[in-house]
């Protein structure tokens, strides 16, 4: 579904992305996770167009990016972003509702019947016309999730999704995504959350430095990752989990 | 004072009409109201040009606000004076040169305001809606402007406050405004300069009152509308 080819990219003088090559089969979730600044959200950036590449390719269904037009490929892509990114002078019903009825050309009786059951399918059926000012994170978030899904794309990109939440809520916005991964959606979701890439992921991309270090799956990973880098990430997850004595 | 405004309280409101031109205050809303109306969706240009990625619309963009801030108001009445007839090659009316030259001055300070408005925003709210799909003029429409304009709201109104006061200025090439018919009025009384002025400054600060306090209400409103209290 995804294949990324020697992608590279810099900002100025920074390396901030070093010939990184993945694929992504369909139906697979991906967990892309590394200590800060190691280009994980960079990455996941560079594949719908969000940020520029200086080289390499990447290709969704086989299709290179930088050949489509860039609003007919972004519409083909659900991407949920660490800040929610709701827009605050739209209510919840037509936040969801702009880019099926402005970009997928639905009209505003269909989109209406696809709000209202994604809300439900989040949890939040009862909030389609409340304001994103008046919802906590967790249910902005979840109302972000559905927005994505209202574009129907084949693939879902997800950006720290839970990093902004409080711990609370972020067990909400979890199973959401663990629903929508067991019903076969293809996702890459950039996270610290090792709960989730254990109990949902199909494979663990490592990330240092701007270079996927390690590829591994869960099992392997947590239970004996290879390269150094990350067993000393693993390390410090679970220390700072656990409490002090 | 009242008698200033009880002997020539329609003159101060229309000038020498139906014997003229219209004048006095209605001729300074009418400017100031065209003034910004028309002042406007150009400012709406240079601001998204100034704030926006293509390289030429910024640098003419620039060079325009740079210009046009950088000149008082009367010297580019003056200007409009000479070089619109020229340009033009037909007779304009001083009116419609006023006109002309508050649109040009305003666009100037109108889009600054608009580029700080949409610059304001964060880069979330844009990079949401290009994720999605929506085209720059799709995200601009249903996203950011909706968001932008209601920042700039204080800013603008301040602005167009600004307008109607700087429509005092156009008298220096005969228009029949309310600054105009003061000074008739002042030449005729010869006595009452003071409270021919007052009474001047009472308009102004009328207008620019009502001005406010729509704004106000209309801020009012919108914040009212974000709480989904509306």
């Amino acid at each position: 579904m995804i294949e990324l080819d020697n992608i590279d990219k810099w900002y100025g003088s920074y390396h901030a992305l070093d010939h990184i090559s993945g694929r992504v089969a369909e139906g697979e979730v991906v967990v892309v996770c590394g200590p800060s600044g190691s280009g994980k959200s960079t990455m996941i950036r560079t594949i719908n167009r969000l940020e520029p590449l200086q080289g390499g390719s990447i290709r969704i269904k086989g299709h290179d990016v930088h050949t489509q037009c860039p609003n007919a490929l972004r519409a083909g892509i659900g991407f949920v972003f660490q800040q929610f990114n709701l827009f605050p002078h739209l209510s919840v019903r037509e936040n969801i509702m702009l880019s099926p009825v402005k970009v997928g050309g639905m009209t505003r009786a269909q989109a209406t019947a696809l709000t209202e059951e994604l809300l439900a399918k989040v949890g939040l059926a009862h909030k389609i016309d409340a304001m994103p000012g008046n919802l906590s994170g967790g249910q902005q978030q979840r109302v972000a999730i559905a927005r994505a899904l209202a574009q129907k794309p084949p693939v879902i990109l997800f950006d720290e999704p839970t990093s902004a939440l409080d711990p609370e809520m972020v067990g909400e916005v979890l199973a959401v995504m663990k629903q929508l991964a067991n019903e076969g959606m293809t996702m890459m979701v950039v996270t610290h959350e090792m709960g989730f890439a254990r109990d949902v992921a199909d494979r663990i991309w490592f990330m240092d430095e701007g270079r996927i270090v390690e590829e591994n799956t869960p099992e392997g990973f947590f239970t004996s990752p290879g390269h150094p880098r990350a067993q000393r990430f693993l390390s410090d997850v679970t220390r700072s989990a656990s409490p002090p004595h | 004072m009242l008698d200033i405004l009880s002997n020539y309280g329609v003159m101060f409101l229309v000038g020498s009409w139906p014997n003229g031109p219209i004048g006095g205050f209605a001729a300074t809303i009418i400017l100031a109201g065209l003034g910004v109306l028309l002042s406007f969706p150009l400012a709406l240009l240079i601001g998204l040009a100034r704030a926006g990625s293509l390289r030429w619309p910024r640098y003419l963009a620039t060079a325009w606000v740079y210009t046009f801030r950088g000149i008082p108001l009367v010297m580019i009445i003056f200007w409009a004076y000479f070089i619109l007839p020229r340009m033009t090659g037909v007779t304009v009316p001083a009116f419609v040169t006023a006109l002309c030259a508050i649109v040009i001055y305003e666009s100037a300070f109108l889009g600054e305001i608009v580029r700080a408005g949409l610059q304001g925003l964060p880069a979330g709210q844009t990079e949401a809606a290009r994720a999605s799909g929506l085209s720059y003029a799709q995200t601009m429409w249903n996203v950011i402007l909706p968001q932008a304009l209601t920042n700039m709201l204080p800013s603008l109104v301040n602005q167009f406050v600004s307008t109607i006061k700087a429509t005092s200025i156009v008298y220096v090439i005969g228009v029949q405004e309310v600054t105009f018919a003061a000074q008739q009025i002042n030449s005729i009384e010869l006595n009452s300069a003071l409270q021919t002025f007052l009474v001047l400054a009472a308009f102004y600060f009328v207008a620019c009152y009502v001005i406010s306090s729509l704004a106000q209400l209309l801020e009012q409103k919108l914040a009212r509308k974000r709480l989904g209290l509306a």
